[in-house]
């Protein structure tokens, strides 16, 4: 497999006026993990979409590099899964919709055997044709999973990996930040010492740099 | 290229999808309509409208129509916070045109479905020359939901999404409702196909200058 790196330059976010944060600066290859840190507010969220590609930053620049030759910023969102508690599905659909619309947008090859062994992964196969207007926020979360997944990246970013999950749902949460760390980059935003241990190093963003 | 078809009608599908489930755009429409057609007979009650006013009061009703239902297409998503899930999913252009594909097949069918009901029930108007009526009315459709999908995507962050939107897009769809409301008077006057051409000119570079124009700015208002 191929080394992606993950360069983070003098990432700097103001809305209007107010400067979220600024100076931000790391770089995480594969193989490796780092956890964003910060109080409420401070900016933890914005990180992670700016680094997902869905923010563009007010200076600064985030650059990702695949076996030496750097991933264009608009082919960037098929190299990267994403995991949030403010990312919403289509709730009029069912979760196995949600996932034949995730590849067809994304324009990967995908059998509904894909989406049910996945399913299967988040313990929601049961439940898999049923309205996610009906699920409850735990399974939404353990869904967003599956979602994220789907198109195996290179680059999993977790926004708060363990929100409204049962014991069961973190223990699955940890089953994927653990396998990801081993075959590629896991970035975490939270604050919670348990979701801490699973990464290698951690970056404040109200300090700027990481420690 | 073939990966871009494919996300284009990927958002095209799972929009058609979602709008047959929860008719969040097509029954505004319908309703709109209806109401506005009989509005328009109430108040018209044995008058004879000349046929300039018909022609201005149809494209009237079709512009109307286009500010209650084509901005459904961007504004649902904002509503429901899936902009973020799309954004992830796939590039701005193939959003833009899934949602600008959409946009087309609504108005085309609502502007069918407000043609074939004004033909009927306002007996006053008669279309002399089809030929001209038929291509105004498509390059009309073609060019409102061109001009509306832009606005919608622009409005759709704002808070006053519904006042803001016929006010942003009045200007923009002004060229294009004047050309349409003179094309559709030569149509009923009977005018020959000729001489409709320099209209017919002008609204497919209307159509031209707003796909293309939108396509170049919408990568700065979708991730803003």
């Amino acid at each position: 497999m191929k080394q992606h790196i993950l360069h983070v330059e003098s990432l700097r976010k103001d809305f209007n006026r107010r400067t979220v944060f600024s100076d931000i600066s790391f770089e995480i290859r594969s193989g490796q993990s780092i956890a964003i840190t910060g109080k409420n507010g401070s900016g933890k969220s914005t990180l992670a979409k700016i680094l997902s590609g869905v923010l563009s930053p007010t200076s600064g620049k985030v650059l990702l590099e695949c076996g030496g030759s750097e991933i264009p910023a608009r082919e960037r969102h098929e190299h990267i899964g994403f995991v949030s508690p403010y990312l919403q599905l289509y709730d009029e659909f069912s979760a196995l919709e949600n996932l034949r619309l995730c590849a067809s947008l994304r324009g990967i090859q995908y059998e509904d055997f894909q989406g049910d062994a996945l399913l299967d992964l988040v313990d929601l196969s049961s439940r898999k044709n049923d309205p996610v207007r009906i699920y409850s926020s735990g399974m939404k979360q353990r869904l967003k999973y599956a979602f994220a997944l789907l198109h195996r990246p290179y680059i999993l970013i977790l926004d708060e990996p363990t929100a409204n999950l049962d014991s069961e749902g973190i223990e699955m949460a940890t089953m994927f930040m653990k396998t990801q760390c081993d075959q590629g980059i896991l970035i975490i935003a939270t604050n919670d010492k348990d979701d801490l241990r699973h990464v290698d190093t951690a970056i404040s963003v109200e300090k700027g740099r990481g420690r | 290229m073939k990966h871009w078809i494919r996300a284009t009608l990927g958002v095209f599908l799972k929009d058609m999808k979602s709008e047959l489930r929860t008719r969040y755009a097509l029954n505004a429409l319908i309703m709109f309509v209806i109401i506005t057609l009989s509005m328009i007979l109430f108040s018209f009650g044995n008058e004879i409208a000349p046929q300039f006013v018909l022609s201005g009061i149809l494209w009237i009703i079709i512009f109307f129509a286009a500010m209650s239902g084509l901005s459904r297409t961007f504004v649902s998503e904002e509503e429901r916070g899936t902009v973020l899930t799309l954004q992830l999913l796939t590039h701005s252009s193939s959003v833009f045109f899934g949602k600008l594909l959409l946009n087309i097949l609504l108005s085309c069918v609502i502007n069918t479905l407000i043609v074939v009901l004004y033909l009927l029930l306002i007996s006053n108007f008669t279309i002399q020359t089809w030929s001209i009526f038929l291509l105004i009315l498509l390059l009309g459709s073609l060019g409102l939901a061109s001009g509306a999908t832009i606005v919608a995507a622009i409005v759709a962050k704002a808070n006053t999404k519904g006042t803001l939107y016929p006010v942003l897009a009045f200007p923009i769809l002004l060229p294009l409702l004047i050309a349409v409301i003179s094309g559709t008077q030569m149509a009923v006057e009977g005018a020959s196909f000729a001489s409709a051409g320099g209209l017919l000119q002008f609204l497919f570079s209307y159509l031209i200058v707003f796909t293309t124009l939108p396509y170049l700015l919408f990568d700065y208002i979708w991730k803003e």
